[in-house]
């Protein structure tokens, strides 16, 4: 691909080429309007030149309130036409299945960090196989950056402060450039990375030489000791009068100012930096902050964890 | 080609028309130009609407330029896939810089505050603005407040991108940022105030007869444009001042590690900044009109679709500022909504091409400089607008949304469509505000070298933008120079083309052919009276008995070979001036 004149992006993800098709679909339909515009303006403009023999008739009312209405009501039909045909093949592709492989992405100025849930971590890398959907949970830890991969025709902002998703099912190996798409500061441009597609066999093959040390709700486990998050939340612990943490992911809480909320990641996220965000009903609010204690890539460890606990350790009371 | 002045090609089978008439000889003498005095302060304290016009147009000029400058400096950067000029903190700093100023201190003012001030009140046949001293009073604080933020831009300089997004803009920026946006936050009072006097000179100051269908299609989009800006602009200035209190004060608005919400700024800073285009493109589409109708010497093609069509604009303008976002991570089901009702404003700008189309037909055309920006317009108007459509479907937004697809496409818009039709307007017009007719050559010439070096400037970047090359990077991989250079080079004979117009219109004003007081043979109340108009406009106030653009009275161009005379049918027909 470098060097030369490359014309048009590799499609390495099924639903690249859905919208290639969408886009040449477009494309046709904008060149023969563009055809229609310009051909009717370069005839008028031939023909009814000034001083040209061209007959020039009055125009009747009727025609023109007649034409009028036409193409207005032709044009809205034939757009309503395009928005349903464009929105409808995307429709299936909002979620990822639910047996995407997890990847967590951080972004910082001006890098990349993924982890995968082996425990196998990057910087400005992610290794994924073929034929398998790969989910992107990704947050950052400065400002807005955009995890853009062309090849895949895929982007999407990464905030900081919640988790935002997308997903690729890669389907032709090889190394793809990733940019940063959203404006961040001095080193933007240096912000790239690559996506290495590589087959399941091989894929595994590269897991397995990866230095390890635990997985990813592995590393978790050893910070929720670290931190000592059990003194309060498990029963055995000495503090303990906070709620069982075990199958929490998923739920329904009810929070102490009457409003209802969904443990999902930013949940989970913002009850452990900002616990006074979201204090659920029933507790004291003595949950100390860990945003100074834990960066976003033990944060996403700490979450797997937390994830990982099952419903019967320790229960929910 | 040589720098002569010829009279205006326009229609005109009126022999009179062409070329100075003894009766308007001396134009500078007895008009708006002398009037009203000529000393310095009779400019800076003047309630003229005709020379506060002026004021801006100075004023605007210079930030052209400047916007100009950096535009010209960014693409000879990016010749080279490291840069050639500058370190990315510069880089960074210059195309805020060339955001900043083209979009609030050009774009936004540009034909509402000249071409429009100047030419509202004729139009309608008033002698000034319903309020002239807060006219005044807006262009000072569009002075004072854009000063402001241009010093923040050249003395510190600022690193934000002209959308100034948070946490980056609040927390993160080392750059100016706090006094360019008090200076963006003061020009948009300027937008209000000038807004509310348009209103306001509409509704109270329009001669007798003047009905409102039969208002100049120009006049129409005025009114558009202002309603647009005094109900968007404080939400820009609300977002501005809370973009402020987080810096200053460390207030939790944005910042999502003490509750704050980073995209809350993007919905508010949407919300105003896509009605923004329609303040930019409206007045465009209303100058289109005026030019399109005269050089076909037709009555425009359905004029109340027209009218209904800029209206539609300005309203559904409001619904679709999330097409910006579809990528943050908005619901997907918003996402939804947001693209379809970007599909639904582009109806209505869909109708007034095929009907700015249609005028021509049947009609008498000429092709002096005003038509060929008016047809170079249509043109790129209806790329951009296409290519608008491909952004408002979510799957291609996706992809393309921050790449140099999108830059390519609002250049499409905001510079091929409404910079065309400012220079379009301008030439049309300057016989009417100078007195003095342009070098139609030369002109003809500029407006033709435009076309193409906006074409050859920003076409590669559409391709480049769908191979996945960001915006608003420093450098970029190897594989993408080819269409930088290409672009880069375009960039080039764009600067040229728009260098040209700054020599040959100097050039006019002193030795131009003086002009008619109607050198197109156009309708309008603003032809009736000399050129360059007197300060008071009207010596009586004149009485419209007709529908505008009544270039023949019954609805069709006259046949080839008759002689038509001024009354007889062709030309207006109102009363003149005594
Ligand atoms: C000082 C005791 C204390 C410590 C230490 C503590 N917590 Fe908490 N935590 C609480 C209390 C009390 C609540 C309930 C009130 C609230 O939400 O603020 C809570 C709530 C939570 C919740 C929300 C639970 C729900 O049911 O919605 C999560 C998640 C959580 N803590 C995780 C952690 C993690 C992870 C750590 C270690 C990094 C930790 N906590 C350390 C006291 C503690
Ligand atoms: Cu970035
Ligand atoms: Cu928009």
């Amino acid at each position: 691909m470098r060097g030369g004149l490359p014309i048009f992006p590799v499609e390495a993800d099924a639903r690249s080429v859905v919208t290639d098709h969408l886009f040449f679909g477009l494309l046709g339909l904008s060149v023969a309007i563009i055809l229609l515009v310009v051909s009717l303006v370069v005839v008028f403009s031939v023909r009814y030149r000034r001083g040209s023999s061209a007959k020039r008739g009055e125009l009747p009312e009727i025609v023109s309130k007649e034409f009028e209405i036409g193409w207005t009501v032709a044009t809205f039909f034939l757009f309503l036409f395009v928005f349903w045909w464009v929105s409808s093949s995307q429709l299936s592709g909002f979620k990822a299945p639910a047996n995407a492989l997890e990847i967590h992405v951080v972004a910082k100025q001006w890098m990349w960090k993924t982890q995968h849930p082996s425990g196998v971590r990057e910087i400005n890398a992610l290794h994924a196989p073929t034929g398998v959907p790969v989910r992107l949970v990704m947050t950052s830890q400065d400002v807005i950056h955009s995890f853009y991969v062309p090849a895949f025709r895929m982007k999407q902002d990464v905030l900081p402060g919640r988790y935002t998703e997308t997903w690729f099912k890669a389907n032709r190996p090889g190394t793809y450039p990733l940019y940063c798409a959203e404006y961040c500061g001095t080193d933007h441009s240096q912000m790239l990375g690559e996506v290495v597609v590589m087959r399941p066999a091989d894929y595994g093959r590269w897991t397995a030489v990866q230095p390890q040390p635990n997985d990813l709700a592995g590393q978790g486990g050893v910070l929720y000791r670290s931190l000592g998050c059990g003194s309060c939340h498990d029963a055995a612990g000495p503090n303990h009068n906070a709620p069982s943490l075990g199958g929490l992911y998923g739920q329904q809480v009810m929070l102490s100012d009457g409003r209802r909320a969904l443990v999902d990641e930013t949940f989970l996220h913002q009850a452990i930096v900002q616990p006074d965000r979201n204090a659920v009903a029933g507790y004291p609010a003595t949950m100390p902050s860990y945003a100074k204690a834990i960066d976003e890539e033990g944060l996403n460890a700490l979450i797997a964890y937390l994830k990982s606990l099952p419903a019967h350790a320790g229960g929910r009371s | 080609m040589s720098l002569t002045t010829t009279p205006g090609e326009f229609p005109t089978a009126d022999p009179d028309a062409k070329g100075a008439r003894p009766a308007d000889g001396a134009p500078m003498q007895q008009s708006f130009w002398t009037d009203g005095g000529q000393t310095v302060w009779s400019w800076l304290g003047t309630v003229d609407h005709k020379r506060i016009a002026i004021l801006y147009a100075i004023s605007i000029t210079a930030f052209f330029f400047l916007g100009g400058a950096a535009a010209a400096l960014i693409r000879i950067h990016l010749f080279t896939p490291h840069g050639l000029l500058f370190s990315r903190d510069t880089y960074n700093k210059l195309f805020t810089l060339h955001g900043v100023i083209m979009v609030w201190f050009f774009l936004v003012p540009s034909i509402p505050s000249t071409l429009g001030n100047f030419l509202l009140p004729l139009m309608i046949g008033a002698r000034d603005m319903a309020f002239p001293k807060i006219n005044l009073l807006s262009w000072y604080v569009f002075v004072g407040g854009a000063l402001l933020t241009v010093i923040a831009l050249l003395a510190g300089g600022v690193d934000t991108g002209w959308t100034f997004y948070p946490p980056f803009s609040t927390i993160y920026s080392n750059s100016a940022v706090t006094l360019a946006a008090v200076g963006v936050f003061v020009v948009g009072f300027s937008s209000i105030l000038t807004g509310i006097n348009f209103i306001a000179t509409i509704h109270l100051l329009r001669a007798p007869g003047m009905k409102w269908f039969r208002l100049p299609l120009f006049v129409w989009a005025m009114y558009a444009t202002s309603m647009v800006m005094i109900l968007a602009t404080p939400v820009l200035s609300t977002s501005l001042l809370l973009i402020i209190a987080e810096r200053l004060f460390g207030m939790p608005i944005f910042d999502a590690r003490i509750g704050g919400d980073p995209l809350l700024f993007q919905h508010l800073f949407w919300f105003y900044s896509h009605p923004a285009v329609y303040i930019m493109i409206l007045p465009a589409m209303g100058v289109i009109s005026e030019i399109v109708t005269v050089a076909a010497r037709r009555k425009v093609f359905g004029y109340a679709f027209m009218v209904y069509a800029m209206i539609a604009i300005a309203v559904v303008g409001f619904m679709v500022w999330g097409h910006h976002m579809f990528v943050s991570g908005m619901s997907p089901y918003a996402a939804l909504v947001f693209s379809f009702l970007s599909f639904v404003v582009a109806v209505p700008s869909a109708i007034k091409v095929f009907n700015w189309t249609a005028t021509l037909y049947r009609g008498q055309i000429t092709f002096a400089a005003p038509m060929m920006y008016a047809l170079g317009f249509l043109g790129l108007f209806t790329i951009g607008g296409l290519t608008g459509l491909m952004l408002a479907s979510v799957p291609i937004d996706v992809h393309v949304t921050d790449t140099y697809f999108v830059v390519a496409h609002f250049h499409y818009i905001m510079v091929g469509a409404s910079v065309s039709a400012f220079f379009g307007g301008l030439h049309y017009w300057w016989p009417k505000i100078t007195g003095r007719l342009y070098p139609e050559g030369w002109a003809r010439f500029a407006a033709i070298l435009m076309f193409f070096g906006f074409n050859f400037t920003f076409f590669p970047q559409f391709i480049m933008g769908y191979l996945g090359m960001p915006r608003r990077y420093a450098e970029y991989p190897a594989e993408f120079q080819l269409y930088h250079v290409m672009s880069s080079t375009g960039a080039m004979v764009l600067a040229v083309a728009y260098l040209l117009p700054l020599f040959y219109f100097a050039y006019s004003l002193r030795f131009g052919e003086v002009a008619p007081a109607n050198p197109w043979n156009a309708t309008g109340l603003e032809w009736t009276v000399p050129s360059p108009p007197p300060k008071h406009n009207f010596d009586q106030i004149p009485h419209v008995e007709n529908d505008p653009y009544e270039y023949h009275a019954q609805g069709h161009a006259p046949e080839h070979g008759k002689s038509i005379h001024r009354g007889q049918g062709d030309g207006p027909v109102r009363t003149p001036p005594t």
